[in-house]
């Protein structure tokens, strides 16, 4: 990269002189790169940008007819359909469900694949450790919609070879619980990606000095203390990265497993933002799009909101951020 | 190196291992489990008895998924969207990453800035269900690729991998020889990258293959529904209709539980494809992850 600054500098004291000569010049050279981000650009514009301008028919009493611009101002200055959220019972629910559902995904997944990739660094037989990690990482690739269906089928209460286990001794039918729906969310969860989750430790665990646990090993440390005095230092700066990209997040839970997972006897616990507003929008016989549109509004905002509360509180505590 | 453990490494160790071999085991029973159902009779499955190995042992759940028609019509149209998907996908990738990737355009910030606020902010599910119904594609596979095709960190991934892997001597020489840049992007940087291109192809590949929703809400026609549609009906909503397919109707008759064999049969089947690819795929997605958490 130095090297081009060096050859380019005589060009750029031509810029000073005659800047428009210069500039054209610099298109003659570079105009196939523009070109090829035209597409990728304009792709955006269409597919990105567009639905956040469209994104303006919640402030609207949107009607398909009239447009996105047609439509008349909805009341209380454009903000009728949030007020109706905000006001909706529903509103507590779905925002309480959302983040204990979230929180506690955070709460269990960051354990579980610092304790994993940690427990897998002191297996000194790589072979063993090879296997297992292959293994572990196998169930990240099968689809949502397999996993959900082998939840009902191991959790059923009569056939399945969990549940019918869980059944005969608490009595409780997993599947149809409002209160057991966020572990058995949060666990599925963890089962199918904690081995891919611990990847990225791993990585971090294998860059720290192996001369530094030779001497800790020499001075008589235990394997705690050098996790706790070596390895975990070593694995902090990833963690938090990996948190602020969570928390930023938080609202935005996999609406696909969620769904897949919903049923009747559940779902005052497993009704979530995005479900709620694809209902409203989609699923019911008198679709609201403007209001489903500020439900989803209302969750982008706020998830852009927290990502860059979250990175700025952390660039100030330990100077990692993501930009 | 030969170690001595004191007492306390000792305990670890031990603890280790166990906690490491239950894990193990948790990960690997439900799928065990899984393909020994998928061997047993209806029966059997029925009374729950099943726990382990296959009971009463029978290929019936097989034959009846073989015969049931909508699973093949099914993972048909999931090849045709995950492949045409992946290519679109990779070749707009590459488009807006290499160029972002190069030091000499002017306003590369504002790009960068362009595309990485698409991360963080989007209109939702509506705009973009209309916006697909004003582009007239609804119920075509343009829905199920075109939305979701360009993702900003696709395109910052392989342009760190550009930034670190791409020498610029490469490119002086070849201006020298007289080569401008789409004959270097075509000749030079695809060639030498063909780990990244490897690596966004599986992600963007297996996420096709996987999803549902897109297609649950912009596709209304049976005959153009991906396999995990497919696959939902079966296995969440139970909506299987036997007499609507190809099995003997004798054979249904004498096996009232055949609709629960198919479960079974369906998840093994539907997941063959990637069990197979696996160990052959799995070292790029942990490449992938790698090269990703690279910060940009």
């Amino acid at each position: 990269m130095q090297t081009t600054r060096d050859m380019d500098a005589p060009g750029t004291e031509k810029v000073n002189i005659r800047k428009s000569n210069s500039l054209a010049k610099h298109f003659k050279g570079t105009w196939q790169l523009y070109t090829l981000l035209l597409l990728p650009i304009i792709f955006l514009a269409v597919f990105n940008y567009y639905p956040m301008y469209g994104a303006i028919i919640a402030f609207k009493n949107y009607n398909i007819r009239a447009g996105i611009l047609g439509s008349p101002w909805a009341d209380n200055f454009g903000l009728a359909n949030f007020i109706r959220f905000f006001g909706n019972y529903n509103f507590i629910e779905c925002l309480r469900n959302t983040l204990w559902i979230s929180v506690y995904t955070i709460l269990v997944s960051f354990p579980c694949a610092i304790i994993l990739a940690l427990s897998l660094n002191y297996i000194l037989n790589v072979r063993y450790k090879k296997a297992v990690q292959l293994v572990s990482y196998f169930p990240y690739f099968i689809s949502t919609i397999i996993l959900v269906g082998m939840i009902n089928i191991l959790f059923n209460t009569k056939t399945g070879a969990i549940g019918s286990i869980i059944y005969s001794i608490t009595g409780t039918n997993v599947l149809a619980s409002a209160s057991a729906f966020p572990s058995l969310y949060v666990w599925s969860g963890i089962w199918q990606s904690v081995g891919f989750n611990a990847i990225i430790y791993m990585a971090a665990l294998s860059g720290v000095d192996m001369q530094l646990h030779e001497a800790a090993t020499v001075d008589g440390a235990t394997i705690m203390q050098r996790i706790r005095h070596i390895d975990l230092p070593a694995i902090i700066p990833t963690a938090v990265i990996l948190l602020i990209l969570n928390v930023g997040g938080i609202l935005n839970i996999g609406y696909e497993k969620v769904l897949a997972m919903q049923n009747p006897n559940n779902l005052s616990a497993s009704e979530i933002i995005s479900t709620y507003a694809y209902k409203i929008a989609l699923v019911s016989s008198i679709p609201d799009f403007a209001y489903s549109t500020a439900i989803g509004l209302f969750q982008s905002g706020v998830g852009l909101v927290l990502l860059l509360v979250v990175n700025r509180i952390s660039k100030g505590l330990t100077s990692e951020s993501l930009w | 190196m030969k170690t001595r453990y004191c007492l306390q490494d000792r305990i670890f160790n031990i603890v280790n291992h166990t906690l490491l071999a239950v894990f193990l085991l948790a990960v690997m029973y439900p799928f065990i489990y899984l393909i020994s159902c998928s061997f047993s009779s209806g029966d059997a499955l029925m009374t729950g008895k099943v726990k382990i190995l296959p009971v009463e042992p029978t290929l019936l759940g097989y034959k009846t998924v073989f015969a049931y028609g909508p699973i093949w019509t099914g993972y048909l149209n999931s090849l045709i969207y995950m492949v045409s998907g992946t290519i679109v996908s990779v070749v707009l990738t590459i488009m807006a990453s290499y160029p972002l990737s190069r030091d000499d355009i002017k306003g590369k910030k504002l790009f960068m800035g362009y595309f990485l606020f698409t991360m963080m902010f989007n209109g939702g599910l509506v705009p973009t269900y209309l916006l697909v119904k004003q582009l007239h594609m609804i119920d075509t596979i343009w829905a199920i690729i075109l939305p979701t095709a360009l993702s900003a960190y696709n395109v910052i991934v392989a342009r760190t991998f550009y930034r670190q892997n791409i020498p610029l001597e490469l490119l002086e020489a070849s201006r020298l020889d007289g080569c401008d840049d789409f004959r270097f992007l075509l000749k030079i940087v695809i060639p030498l990258s063909k780990p990244i291109i490897a690596v966004i192809s599986l992600w963007v590949a297996v996420a096709l293959w996987n999803s549902y929703f897109s297609a649950l809400i912009y596709l209304h026609s049976e005959e153009k529904y991906p396999l995990q549609l497919i696959l939902r009906g079966i296995l969440i909503m139970g909506s299987t209709d036997l007499s609507q397919s190809g099995v003997d109707p004798e054979i249904r008759l004498r096996n009232q539980y055949l609709g629960e064999m198919l479960k079974y049969g369906t998840i093994v089947v539907s997941s063959l494809p990637l069990m197979i690819l696996y160990p052959f795929v799995q070292k790029y997605f942990v490449k992938g992850v790698m090269i990703g958490s690279v910060k940009g």
